[in-house]
């Protein structure tokens, strides 16, 4: 049906069908799969218990991420130190060899490259526009922001993926997010997708896959479209999706594993047609007005309890559902807030600048911004910045970034997951409230009766510099 | 897996709405390397307050979970699916689910049913009390008060879950469906068939 005007998303489904069964659904190829510690040690298991190999370890991509501390990996002398949780090591040490095992890339702890899978992925040109991509991990799909099918699978799916480089799917009804008019200056992507979220909710898209459309995503750098795409799941949606276009392979071009030659030349060309049809239909779309975005901080315990900074704290009763009612006064319980309070006067104790969300070179290029020439207000007891990548914190120093986040009086980190969910030491301690780049808000997220605040990184610094949550646009 | 066709006995009366997957297995329980032994620590911030619902005798065991809209959403950790089971919990019921772990509990044998808010609230009501009996065959959630909801599901996910079916094993027998986009994939999209072996 080539005639029919069809979506990216349809486009890039149907170029992945391997077979198609009469209900619907298809056995969908994967392309791309990346593979983290956390989530993969009972997959192997069960490929090595009923003797399967992985089909493809050459489309398969294993680096270590949740677990690993954010201190130095090597003494002064050059030597690994070891990881002093027993049961974060041997998770660690089961993906360092289940990987080889596999005949699968493993990036090491300690090599340059490491980093957190959502970042390493479009940084070393392993995640391609037009791919289907998984990992087990919900944030999969922010490599949505290169046009990639990508989304986040249950360990099943791994095991699945290992052994048959596909996965039986139904296909995903779909979503247009159109932002029209340009956003405020001081505004970044994050503060855009918050307020997403906040106007369609937990569950917007659930059942969804979401394409962002406007000119407000053409003009956003591909950092920013990572960042967009990385929180669809916070709205429900298994895999949100940019159009490539000509920022996306300029971004990808000459990257490790991007393909090089006559490849590249197809692989553009290719590229360049997937764009949504003139007159394709969506099954949902939304409209949102970019001139009525605002620096956005969340006060409750879901991503979808957003307001703009200088907004107050919500009454339960002033939501429609009962439920929800109900959810706000617990939410407001465990935040320690009251409804009218506003939340520019709200102080915080802590600030964690990184997470799969916002730790690329933009992000903290955003946050050293506001942090320049400042330091951080005495009752911030722990702020920390830890960047996606080894890569993205060596380009951060040849920068001087690391330097200003210092004398700021801020801790400058080695690459990793951390405080986003604080598998790792990396910690927000009960009662207090975290200022955090992150992308969940949830109930214990960044430790046991940790209160998290979902900000953009400029909003982390100026809390940080303030003491409490900010309108960066005060400090600029 | 174990094939699964009815489900029968004591429900938890849970029914919040938005339950994330952090607060079903928080994450210092996902440093394990197994599938077993989760359950102490399903729903664990919920159970720090001592008249909690999963710790409350009369249910002690229950094997079915109703639950509120939008269910198991957040993280795609298959360890909130591990812990439901090793709690004892073969089927969850509720209005809808997040996508991931509509398939994690599959994979799992856990079947989800998926029933209006009005059937959920009127079994909430039932199971303060009463067991509920769930058939797959036939599709129905019944009560001892001649209640009786009827739900749908993936007519393959049924056939799987009945069967006990292998789903890895089901796909390695259409190798040869595989081997043929693969071959195909080579010539028409070259850029992503050649993964990244070829590279340095």
């Amino acid at each position: 049906m080539a005639h029919t005007a069809r979506t990216l998303y349809e486009k890039i489904w149907d170029a992945h069908v391997v077979e198609r069964r009469d209900d619907g659904t298809c056995l969908i190829y994967i392309d791309r799969h990346l593979v983290h510690e956390v989530t993969s040690p009972q997959a192997f298991e069960a490929l090595r218990a009923a003797g399967r190999p992985v089909r493809r370890p050459d489309l398969t991509l294993a680096v270590p991420d949740h677990n690993l501390p954010t201190t130095p990996r090597r003494d002064a002398a050059g030597n690994r130190l070891p990881i002093a949780d027993p049961e974060s090591a041997q998770q660690l040490a089961m993906l360092e060899r289940n990987a080889p095992a596999f005949g699968i890339r493993y990036i090491d702890a300690t090599a340059p490259e490491q980093g957190i899978v959502h970042v390493v992925g479009p940084e070393q040109g392993f995640s391609l526009p037009g791919a289907t991509i998984v990992c087990g991990d919900s944030h999969t799909a922010c490599h949505g922001g290169l046009g990639a099918l990508a989304f986040g699978i249950g360990t099943s799916e791994v095991e699945h993926v290992l052994a048959t480089q596909t996965l039986l799917l139904s296909p995903s009804k779909t979503m247009e997010v159109r932002v029209e008019g340009d956003l405020p200056l001081g505004v970044s992507p994050k503060d855009l997708i918050l307020h997403i979220i906040g106007r369609i909710g937990t569950a917007g898209g659930t059942g969804h896959v979401i394409e962002y459309r406007g000119r407000v995503f053409e003009e956003m750098s591909i950092e920013g479209r990572l960042t967009v795409c990385n929180m669809s799941i916070e709205a429900g949606a298994r895999a949100g999706l940019i159009a490539p276009d000509a920022k996306t392979f300029a971004y990808l071009a000459d990257r490790p594993y991007a393909p090089k030659g006559a490849d590249w030349d197809a692989a553009v060309a290719w590229w360049t047609s997937l764009a949504t049809d003139p007159g394709a239909r969506f099954d949902k779309s939304v409209v949102i007005q970019a001139a009525e975005v605002q620096p956005s901080v969340t006060w409750g315990t879901s991503p979808e309890d957003v307001v703009p900074i200088g907004g107050v704290v919500p009454a339960p009763e002033s939501f429609a559902d009962p439920s929800k009612q109900d959810a706000a006064r617990k939410s407001l319980e465990y935040m320690g807030l009251a409804p009218g309070q506003r939340l520019d006067a709200v102080e915080i104790q802590n600030v964690f600048i990184g997470s799969c969300t916002n730790s690329r070179i933009e992000d903290l290029r955003a946050a050293a911004a506001v942090l320049k020439g400042r330091t951080k207000a005495a009752n911030v007891k722990w702020a920390i910045v830890v960047p996606g990548s080894g890569l993205v914190k060596a380009q951060a120093e040849a920068e001087g970034l690391d330097k200003v986040f210092i004398d700021a009086g801020l801790e400058w980190r080695e690459p990793g997951c951390s405080a986003c969910l604080g598998m790792n030491p990396d910690k927000v301690p009960a009662g207090e409230r975290c200022a955090s780049t992150s992308n969940r808000n949830f109930v214990g997220r960044q430790g046991p009766g940790a209160r998290t605040h979902l900000v953009s990184p400029a909003m982390a610094a100026a809390a940080a510099v303030t003491g409490k949550l900010t309108d960066v646009r005060e400090l600029v | 897996m174990e094939p699964v066709r009815t489900i029968d006995g004591k429900a938890y009366p849970f029914g919040r709405k938005n339950v994330d997957t952090d607060v079903i297995i928080p994450a210092q329980w996902l440093k394990t390397i197994s599938r077993e032994g989760l359950g102490v620590g399903c729903f664990e911030a919920l159970r720090q307050d001592p008249d909690n619902l999963f710790d409350d005798p009369a249910y002690k065991g229950a094997p079915i979970l109703i639950a509120g809209d939008n269910f198991g959403c957040g993280s795609s950790r298959e360890h909130a699916a591990w812990a439901l089971l090793d709690m004892g919990i073969k089927a969850v019921i509720a209005p809808s689910y997040s996508d991931i772990f509509s398939g994690n509990a599959f994979k799992n044998g856990i079947l989800a049913v998926v029933l209006p808010q009005e059937a959920v609230d009127r079994l909430l009501e039932v199971a303060k009390t009463d067991p509920i009996h769930i058939d797959l065959e036939s599709q129905t959630v019944t009560t001892p008060f001649q209640d009786r909801f009827t739900f749908e599901i993936d007519p393959f996910r049924k056939h799987c879950l009945l069967n006990g079916l292998d789903e890895v094993g089901l796909t390695l027998a259409r190798d040869a469906a595989i081997a043929s986009y693969e071959d195909q994939a080579r010539e028409s999209l070259p850029f992503l068939a050649k993964g990244i072996a070829h590279a340095a």
